[in-house]
């Protein structure tokens, strides 16, 4: 009997230290730090971030690195943790480490990203911009006109039928050579004319 | 785009600087006087206008200013943020104006499906406004 609370204890004690160890270790990969303490990361997308709204702006609100780039939930986050095992990969080999190779690699790369966002109906944008709280008479007209319709259909409960990232490209890095063609070539990506 | 020009200007300052910092005696005009060489006070950053339905003409030939910010927008050798909406693929979608005809021409006259290169630079010609009184007036 004794020895079987003791199991319970021990157990109890070393499940707290592994799992608490597990996700703290996990929040270290995911600060600004930890990504741009790759060069191929600080020399190219984080440079180009601090030209953007998104790092400097009126509020002083300001989205780092995996507040678009990692899931803030917890199951979605462990699935991009593992598929980054690739990126790991690639910064051994070398894939983009320098400007040239990260030039020739960006559409990729950008594409893939995109991707990811059109498939998961941009979470992360959605995490600090939602259209139910938007107030459209302050945006500028032109913003308010196209965010209108979709801003009535959530409030009506309808789920609209652009998502951020089919026009938000673009806002927070450069956009690659070529990004267009390849955007309206894509099954996924392209963009059918919205009706009217 | 300012901020890139300011960044730019700023790189070319500091480089400019650098070395005359050192050998200050060295530099001087071809007559002899002396080069005062400072960084250029930054241009006071204005708030850009909107204006609904465009901003007319003052004259015939002027390029049409541009009746919306332009601060989040960016040309370079990759991509050009205006084309998004003015290219003649996307102007109809956006409901945007097309780039104007003579920008499809080559300096030959030769006709072309996209716009010339000599036109890719649209803030060479077209620029925004803000709402400030003129530095100098004039009566043109």
């Amino acid at each position: 009997m004794k020895g079987t609370l003791g199991t319970i204890v021990f157990g109890m004690t070393l499940g707290v230290i592994g799992w608490g160890g597990f996700n703290w270790s996990l929040e270290l990969t995911n600060t600004e730090q930890f990504c741009i303490s790759c060069h191929e990361m600080e020399d190219n997308v984080y440079q180009e971030l601090q030209e953007t709204v998104h790092w400097s702006n009126r509020t002083g609100v300001r989205a780092t690195c995996p507040d678009c780039h990692v899931p803030k939930e917890w199951g979605y986050k462990v699935m991009r943790k593992i598929k980054a095992s690739n990126e790991l990969l690639h910064k051994m080999l070398g894939t983009i480490d320098t400007p040239e190779k990260f030039e020739e690699y960006r559409l990729t790369m950008a594409m893939s990203e995109w991707k990811r966002m059109k498939s998961s109906n941009s979470r992360e944008c959605r995490n600090c911009h939602a259209f139910k709280s938007m107030s459209l008479d302050k945006q500028q007209e032109r913003s308010a006109d196209r965010h209108d319709p979709f801003v009535w259909a959530e409030l009506d409960g309808h789920n609209p039928d652009m998502t951020c990232i089919d026009c938000h490209k673009g806002i927070a890095h450069r956009l690659p050579a070529g990004w267009e063609e390849a955007v309206n070539n894509d099954p996924i990506l392209r963009v059918e004319a919205a009706a009217e | 785009m300012r901020r890139v020009i300011t960044t730019t200007m700023f790189a070319a300052t500091m480089m400019l600087a650098l070395p005359i910092g050192s050998h200050a005696v060295e530099v001087q005009s071809l007559r002899g006087g002396e080069i005062n060489v400072e960084k250029p006070e930054a241009a006071p950053s204005y708030k850009q206008i909107t204006a609904k339905g465009g901003i007319a003409r003052s004259y015939e030939t002027q390029p049409p200013l541009i009746p919306h910010t332009i601060d989040k927008d960016r040309i370079d050798l990759k991509s050009n943020s205006c084309m998004r909406c003015h290219s003649e693929k996307n102007f109809e979608k956006e409901k945007a104006p097309k780039v104007g005809d003579s920008h499809y021409e080559t300096r030959e006259g030769k006709t072309l499906a996209t716009t010339s290169s000599r036109r890719y630079v649209c803030t060479s010609c077209h620029v925004p406004q803000s709402d400030t009184n003129p530095l100098v007036q004039n009566n043109f």
